[in-house]
């Protein structure tokens, strides 16, 4: 039974809602330590290879749309002010602010994945998708090969994160309508977004990594 | 009129799959993981049955290297890894900072089931021919020429992996934010010091495997060049990125037995342990110093020279910390009152194997030496003695003591001193004939070897059927004991430890009030005073 | 103790995400430019600098425990273990007297 002293959102495991707060946003923080180090051994492995061969990785790049890219990382960008507002606005338990935050973040990394998807489309037309296909007029193919399956693997991985994060934002903004969070509990909503802010951090760098290589 | 806890509090299968209480879910990893066990023990045996004769007579080559592929995979990644922190780990740490369960019990449960899935891919993997590429892995044999079940197993590491790492990120938040009123982090249990010492390799070691996983199945299902020289790529990156993990996994291997030793000894010798903050901070010193020698599993692939003389030499630091607690440990002892029961016979047996495994740890770091004993059964015999007369040690010996808490019965203390001297002996006639071996030269992975060594390779396979016996003698008797053994004391070892004021077996809440700590850990008295003078 | 009670003025973020823009522009803007081996040590440095903006802002690590910003660092510090190590191995190749490629 919930009452002053055991409010209906508070664990059982935990002694009060502090604790559980705490606890829960420390939680994500060890989880994201642990997406560090996911990221970064492709990351390592990406500069690695970057360093043996670069001609062929600058060659590479120049055939992603540095226009593209670029406004993937504003959008992206974006959808991290909304969401840290969404999460303000769920400190101060605006409900209406939260849902509309929440949406613009879904709508904002919406586009990102929409305008990513093109672009993938444009490289297998390309002909420039590694095991499908692929065919680079270059002066080193293998290597420019090794570029493309990096780009795959990595923007890949940061879109499938992606995906995760609006499925959660989904979920997120249905418990938001109904009005879950309020001052007294609004750690889910802050954990998303220390979520999606990690993914757009990987993104941060990555559009310099693979996009901007001179 | 039976007392509730949390054995018998709810009956059925929903209430055991569904649980979120970590008591139960401890038991729930101790079912699955013995299965593993025997499974790898199953392959165990058919190595050793085909190395007893010199000829490749039992089966092909090809078969043999699914046989020990498939045994170091399922023992390493589904028996070892979890084997404590998600068994004793999971029931013990909540109770021992006098909590109610874990930060996160759902997570908790997720575990598990990940760890299932995992394990359903493993054995997917079994059933349909295996893998043979050791459990290593190296491309570009793993990644492009190997015929057998290369995805299936690695989709079956892949998710065990993100097992490990959601109880990691548990026990450190856990023990962090749950701890109850009064207990410092220097009065805690060496044990738990030990597992958050393994949570953290957990964390920020384990995702690097996962990744590394990835690249692999890339290569292998998009037929694309990652680790492939052809294609420009380098197959000792692969080894670089495995091995940043699978070093460090060692570690997650052997600090939380050296946490359950650290219980044993103090309770054992009736005594305070000797060093408690000398052993709480080489915890901490193995976890980082682990991250930091994992090339010296590469020294003859073909990586820089220079590489090599830096792993080296920071390999040689990171036995120091072990090497503290086997002093500090052996210092507790030391005109301690020993009582010789079943787990302390298991404490002794980890100190002297461990020690040998440890220092033969030293001879591999060396890089003259291992360019000679590389890939031959002295590296076999080293961590042999390490992960099995090391960390399986520890685990029976914490699996016996915690045994009256966990099901609320004494285990029959005869036939455990008797399984205790069996797997002593079979272990030894198994495992230390492997260093002469391998010093004289024969290979591990073979399946065949030369007419001279085969007096060594039967007092082997002897060993590894004592080994089976002395392992399934305490199977049996610990179920029985489930229904059959005495009813055990709440404390029957007089032991320090919160966990030991609660019930045996506890309520589900563990304890009726958070309880509060005033005092050290290990306040022992001993019993008899030294004479004087 | 949290402080995660902490809620920051709206134009806080605002203004943080005024500056991600700026430096967004910045990057591909001197990735034009031909600095040699300093292009790789802005675009780097200027990624570094936004991803420190949006972790002690957007993610509060400013106003946040200890704890956190020591988890933080222990994520970065062994990325970063990681990639000097390997590098002792692919830096030192090329001192070898032995052909280098592979």
């Amino acid at each position: 039974m919930a009452d002053i002293a055991h409010p209906a959102e508070l664990a059982h495991q935990f002694e009060d809602m502090d604790q559980q707060l705490d606890s829960s946003v420390f939680g994500m923080w060890v989880f994201l330590a642990q997406e560090i180090m996911f990221f970064g051994g492709l990351f390592v492995a990406y500069t690695i290879y970057r360093g043996a061969y670069p001609e062929a990785f600058r060659e590479a790049s120049h055939h992603l749309d540095l226009r593209l890219g670029g406004f993937n990382t504003v959008v992206l960008i974006a959808s991290s002010l909304t969401m840290a507002l969404a999460v303000r606005a769920a400190q101060l338990g605006q409900r209406a602010a939260i849902v509309a935050n929440l949406l613009l973040t879904l709508a904002l990394g919406s586009v990102f994945l929409a305008v990513k998807a093109y672009e993938y489309h444009h490289k297998y037309v390309e002909h420039l998708v590694p095991g499908l296909g692929f065919s680079f007029e270059g002066s080193h193919p293998a290597n420019a090969q090794m570029f493309f399956v990096f780009y795959f693997l990595m923007t890949g991985m940061h879109a499938l994160h992606m995906v995760v994060g609006a499925g959660l934002l989904l979920y997120f903004i249905h418990k938001a309508r109904r009005g879950v969070y309020h001052a007294g509990y609004y750690g889910p909503v802050e954990i998303m977004g220390l979520y999606w802010h990690f993914v757009d951090i990987v993104w941060i760098f990555l559009f310099p990594m693979l996009y901007l290589i001179g | 009129m039976t007392r509730t806890h949390y054995l018998n509090v709810q009956y059925g299968f929903r209430s055991w799959l569904l649980t979120k209480d970590h008591k139960r879910i401890a038991l729930l990893y101790l079912a699955s993981i013995t299965l593993f066990f025997f499974l790898g023990g199953a392959f165990a045996v058919m190595v050793r049955l085909e190395l007893v004769t010199p000829p490749g007579d039992l089966m092909q080559a090809e078969t043999y290297n699914r046989m020990f592929t498939m045994h170091g995979v399922m023992m390493i990644f589904f028996f070892l890894i979890p084997s404590i922190p998600a068994v004793l780990g999971n029931f013990l740490v909540p109770m021992m900072i006098g909590a109610r369960d874990l930060a996160f019990p759902r997570v908790n449960l997720l575990s598990w089931y990940l760890y299932i899935i995992g394990g359903v891919f493993a054995l997917v993997a079994a059933v349909s021919g295996g893998v043979d590429t050791g459990w290593t892995f190296y491309t570009p044999y793993s990644s492009t020429y190997s015929n057998s079940a290369v995805i299936a197993t690695a989709v079956g590491v892949f998710v065990a992996g993100f097992s490990s790492i959601l109880t990691g990120l548990n026990f450190i938040v856990t023990i962090h934010k749950m701890r109850a009123p009064g207990l410092t982090w220097f009065r805690l249990p060496l044990f738990i010091w030990a597992h958050y010492a393994t949570s953290v390799i957990q964390i920020l070691g384990t995702p690097v495997l996962a990744i590394t996983i990835v690249l692999l199945a890339a290569e292998r299902l998009a037929g694309v060049g990652i680790f492939d020289p052809k294609l420009g790529g380098d197959p000792i990156l692969f080894q670089h990125l495995f091995w940043f993990y699978s070093h460090p996994a060692v570690y997650i291997m052997i600090l939380p037995g050296m946490g359950v030793i650290s219980e044993l000894v103090t309770c054992f010798s009736r005594k305070k342990i000797f060093g408690y903050g000398f052993i709480a901070m080489s915890s901490v010193a193995i976890a980082v110093l682990g991250f930091l020698v994992w090339a010296h599993h590469m020294f003859v692939s073909g990586q820089s020279i220079y590489a090599s003389m830096v792993f080296s030499v920071l390999s040689f630091l990171v036995a120091v910390p072990s090497a503290i607690k086997v002093f500090n440990w052996t210092a507790t002892l030391y005109k301690g009152s020993i009582v010789y029961m079943t787990p302390i016979l298991y404490a002794f047996g980890f100190i002297g194997l461990f020690t040998i495994g440890g220092l033969t740890g030293l001879f591999l770091s060396t890089l003259a030496i291992d360019v000679h004993v590389h890939d031959t059964y002295f590296v076999v015999a080293h961590f042999h003695y390490i992960m099995v007369g090391g960390a399986v040690m520890a685990y029976l010996g914490g699996i016996h003591f915690w045994w009256p808490k966990i099901s609320g019965r004494m285990y029959p203390e005869g036939w455990a001193r008797f399984s205790a001297l069996v797997l002593f002996v079979g272990f030894n006639l198994t495992f230390f004939p492997q260093f002469l071996l391998g010093y004289l030269g024969m290979p591990r992975r073979y399946h065949a070897y030369p007419e001279e060594f085969q007096v060594l390779n039967v007092m082997s396979s002897a060993g590894a059927s004592i080994l089976g016996v002395g392992y399934l003698i305490p199977m049996v008797y610990l179920v029985w004991s489930m229904r059959y053994g005495k009813p055990a004391p709440d404390n029957p070892w007089g032991a320090k430890g919160l966990e030991w004021t609660t019930s045996s077996p506890p309520v589900t809440e563990n304890f009726e009030q958070t309880p509060v700590v005033t005092e050290e850990a290990y306040v022992y008295q001993v019993e008899e005073e030294a004479p004087v003078g | 103790m949290t402080s995660h009670h902490h809620v920051e003025p709206k134009k806080m973020y605002f203004v943080i995400f005024a500056a991600l823009m700026a430096f967004t522009a910045i990057t591909v803007a001197v990735s034009r430019v031909d600095l040699g081996a300093l292009n790789v040590v802005v675009a780097l440095a200027v990624a570094v600098t936004k991803a420190v903006l949006v972790i002690l802002f957007f993610m509060h690590v400013r106003s946040s425990p200890p704890l956190t910003k020591l988890t933080v660092v222990a994520g970065f510090l062994w990325l970063a273990i990681m990639i000097a190590l390997m590098l002792t191995d692919y830096l030192s190749r090329a001192w070898l007297p032995e052909p280098k490629g592979w």
